[in-house]
């Protein structure tokens, strides 16, 4: 029963915090923007969620005629199952991890690949122009992204000597690794918030250039998933980079649980904090500053690291 | 005044002694700007050597008709069934000229002179969709504010001006459709092909309904890949036709429509018509009005360069920027609330002054707001304007030199950000503004970034005249006592019968403005917006022209999207600083 029990707790907690993630960031956004945010559904506004998923669930589910039904139905429910999916190695703490796989970070990085589909399958099966740069621009920065993201990785896993995730936060008992490791805590950051597509590299869905890029024709849930897959995906991102780069759930004091969730939160915030503070790059910069920058000082890191441990045994 | 006079004479008689005393005929009474008819035959080559001959009167600040048809005071004009003004701007000796055309028939023709000014292309067509005159020789001569589909030219006298005067409007659904399909972009219309060589092209439709049009604004764009081709603007989505509603409102009762033609700029818009009727019924504003009109002017700069800045951050894709400036907008707008009553469009000028005297204490407020207001300023410039990524998306986007500015009418910050520092407020001063010191911050580029940047220093500036009128306001009248001022100061009309009948007349029938033809100008949140009224000595102006600057500035965006990315016109559009009213009108 036990084994059952967990991830239906998990899924649903997580389903939970990014509804909730919702609500948060508009209030975030709000005290950074010097103005309320939704603060009228409830107590400090906390029923907005509620609000927002009855809205949701009872708006027209509109399939434009145009569109490729059944993959613009798909679609959305890709980008959900992946994230989710994603959090069954998230070492939680010492006791709440759902699988523990050897592999289990290569298995974080085809996830994330997978989810690529969901917008590119979006975008085309839309039929739309607006929905087809979206897509594109999408499938090209995720693409891109991904290569720095899985090269970055590498060093943590050079230095933990593991693919696991659980044994790569008990790496960290002595010493967290954004100290060895901050430049590929950096560019694992920025390729997090590429691969999430959130501002400022939410070119895929830039409103003042493409309307709302792969979404553009999405309605009612089916637009839901996508922003709770969103969500999810910066949940997900969080929870990585405390696991890779902050020791995942270690901490003096209280329960590793809290370390946890603590540390994710920070990370969280400041993923808001950005979309509030920076400007978005244009399409052809966030690519060769991807390409120029990113991979070059990513292979740096790699063998610098690599000759490190080398040096050290 | 007599400076210019002697300018006037002297190049009238240098046109004359060129191009023969039977094809030019003076006109006179047109106030500062100097006004002649010109022969059908010889308008070419006399624009042409306006251009280029030694005056350099390289902007084409206006090109409109009239229809002359039921005018009745024409003794100091050729017999003409409509006519087309050219008027034409020296920048380098800040001298106007006006040139009229005169033209026989109900649907006369005259030579198109898009070939000598990029920007006579849209003037053009707007004149035959509202005249029915045909330009031959045009490229495009298709209707541009009203729809497609549109049957007749409102500006013509016999068009109705009411709606009542025309049976109920109904559409069906096949109307609906036929309306739709109208409105269907086809490339073949504007000469664009659908492939080249090596590529099929994408057309895209951005607009009218777009999160970063600003406005009802549609532009058809040839793309290769994000790459801009070509682009199409369609505009007329905003058209109210105020010019058509100008006919038939009092002078007075024209003054509310004023403010919404430049929906951000408040009373900014009220002040050239003002000057305008003004300058025609010769009144002089006491000083106080004057102080009244120019602080609230520079307020109202203040608040349209405020949204301007927070939407051209907020296009770059920084969220946070226009919810900060909201704030102090707000402020402002407490401030505008509590002098003039409303917020947004107080409609507050008057003619012969203003609307009332300044509240109590509102020099306290003012100088809450200018004392907080310049430091904001700075978090801002360090915010946006040394951001990294913004000057990565806007620096060498959207770059034209002041050359190119002049030939496409750009004026405002647009040209100022070429390093011309052409500005009417020091150029050719009204309402007092000769008394203030003030700068016209210029900057070399011409790009986007450059054209934000003088805007914001012009915020710091407008700060510096408001601190000078706070400082120096002076004691009297807030209207004139002219008997053409509207409504009349109410305590002297209960003194005798005769100002009695003038405030009652003034007040239910409307002013009676003698026969005369103004034109002014002034340096308007976004540019030059000018007033040329024509008045037929009664109590609605014949005809009023509005030049706005948007509409320019907007003509020029294919000019300046072609070979960029779809968000580089996207900041070129954010920096043009346009409203969609502005330009339809």
């Amino acid at each position: 029963m036990h084994e059952l029990v967990t991830p239906v707790i998990i899924l649903l907690i997580l389903l939970l915090s990014a509804a909730t993630l919702t609500w948060v960031e508009r209030r975030i956004l709000g005290l950074w923007q010097d103005r309320y945010g939704p603060n009228r559904v409830g107590p400090f506004g906390l029923l907005q969620v509620v609000a927002d998923m009855i809205k949701l669930f009872t708006k027209e589910d509109w399939i434009p005629p145009f569109a490729d039904k059944v993959i613009f139905v798909i679609a959305p429910m890709i980008v959900m199952i992946m994230m989710l999916l994603g959090f069954a190695i998230i070492p939680f703490s010492p006791q709440l991890q759902i699988v523990d796989f050897d592999n289990g970070l290569l298995f974080f990085l085809a996830i994330s690949s997978l989810s690529v589909y969901s917008v590119m399958l979006a975008g085309f099966s839309s039929n739309s122009k607006y929905a087809l740069f979206g897509a594109l621009r999408a499938t090209a920065q995720m693409i891109s992204y991904e290569v720095f993201m899985g090269l970055s990785v590498m060093g943590v896993v050079i230095l933990s000597g593991s693919f696991s995730l659980r044994e790569i936060v008990e790496a960290q008992s002595e010493q967290w690794f954004f100290i060895p490791q901050i430049v590929a805590l950096g560019i694992f950051i920025i390729a997090g918030i590429a691969e999430s597509h959130r501002a400022p590299f939410d070119l895929p869905e830039a409103e003042h250039e493409i309307v709302a890029g792969f979404h553009t024709e999405y309605s009612s849930m089916k637009f839901g998933m996508f922003f709770i897959g969103e969500y999810l995906g910066v949940i997900l991102i969080s929870a990585m980079i405390v696991t890779l780069f902050f020791g995942g759930w270690q901490g003096p004091f209280l329960p590793p649980i809290l370390w946890f969730l603590l540390k994710t939160s920070v990370f969280v915030l400041f993923f808001i904090l950005l979309r509030a503070a920076t400007p978005r790059p244009r399409y052809d910069q966030l690519m060769s500053f991807g390409w120029k920058y990113m991979l070059p000082l990513a292979l740096l890191n790699l063998l610098l690291t690599g000759a490190y441990r080398l040096w050290t045994q | 005044m007599t400076e210019g006079s002697d300018k006037k004479q002297q190049l009238l008689s240098a046109i004359t002694q060129k191009f023969g005393e039977q094809f030019i005929t003076e006109q006179v009474g047109c106030g500062r700007v100097l006004t002649f008819w010109v022969a059908q035959t010889q308008l070419q080559q006399v624009l042409c050597y306006l251009r280029d001959g030694p005056d350099k009167y390289l902007m084409l600040v206006d090109l409109y008709a009239v229809d002359e048809r039921l005018r009745q005071h024409t003794s100091d004009q050729p017999n003409c069934d409509f006519s087309i003004i050219y008027q034409l701007l020296s920048v380098q000796h800040n001298f106007d000229i006006r040139i009229k055309l005169a033209l026989i028939g109900d649907y006369p023709t005259a030579a198109s002179i898009s070939t000598l000014w990029q920007n006579a292309n849209w003037y053009e067509r707007e004149i035959w969709d509202m005249y029915g005159i045909v330009f031959t020789g045009h490229p495009l001569l298709k209707r541009i504010l009203t729809p497609p589909t549109f049957v007749g030219h409102p500006l013509r006298k016999e068009f109705p001006c009411r709606a009542t005067e025309q049976p109920p409007f109904s559409m069906n659904e096949e109307q609906l459709e036929a309306e739709q399909q109208a409105l269907k972009f086809d490339p073949a219309d504007w000469g664009m092909s659908r492939q080249s060589a090596d590529s099929d092209f994408m057309y895209l439709n951005l607009g009218p309904n777009h999160p970063s049009v600003h406005g009802v604004f549609r532009i058809a764009l040839q793309l290769n890949g994000e790459r801009i081709i070509d682009a199409a603007p369609d505009i007329g989505y905003h058209h109210r036709g105020a010019e058509k509603i100008a006919e038939r409102q009092t002078w007075h009762g024209f003054i509310p429509y004023t403010d919404r033609i430049d929906y951000l700029g408040g009373v900014m818009n009220n002040l050239p018509y003002v000057l305008a009727i003004e300058q025609m019924a010769k009144i002089e504003v006491p000083e106080r009005a004057q102080c009244i009109r120019v602080m609230l002017s520079e307020c109202f700069r203040i608040l349209s360069h405020m949204l301007f800045y927070g939407t051209f951050a907020q296009d770059l894709g920084q969220l946070s920027t226009i919810f900060y400036l909201f704030i102090d907008r707000e402020k402002l707008f407490g401030i505008i609330e509590a002098i003039t009553g409303a917020r947004m469009h107080p409609s507050w000028f008057r003619i012969g002054g203003v609307a009332q005297d300044l509240p109590q204490g509102w020099d306290k407020m003012i100088r809450e707001f200018i004392d907080y207001f310049p430091a904001r300023l700075d978090e801002y410039d360090v915010l946006t304007m040394e951001n990294s990524i913004i000057k990565k998306r806007t620096v060498g986007i959207g770059q034209y030199s002041s050359k190119e500015a002049l030939e496409w009418g750009v004026t405002g910050a647009g040209l100022r950000a070429t390093g011309m520092d052409f500005d009417l407020r020091k150029a050719r001063p009204y309402s007092g503004y000769q008394q203030y010191e003030f700068e016209i911050p210029t900057a070399d580029n011409g790009d986007c970034y450059d054209r934000c940047w003088v805007r914001v220093q012009e915020m710091r500036q407008s700060l510096k005249i408001i601190r000078q009128c706070l400082d120096n306001m002076p004691a009297g009248a807030y209207k004139a006592s002219h008997p053409l001022t509207t409504p009349p100061m109410i305590d002297k009309s209960k003194q005798d019968i005769e100002t009695q009948i003038q405030h009652f007349l003034n007040v239910s029938w409307g002013p009676v403005m003698p026969p005369a033809e103004s034109f002014v100008a002034v340096e308007a949140t976004k540019g030059i917006n000018g007033y040329t009224l024509y008045s037929d000595g009664s109590n609605t102006s014949y005809r009023t022209r509005i030049r706005t600057p948007s509409f320019p500035h907007l003509q020029m965006i294919p000019h300046l999207s072609r070979g960029v990315l779809l968000p580089d016109l996207i900041a070129i559009i954010a920096s043009i600083d346009f409203v969609m009213a502005d330009v339809d009108r």
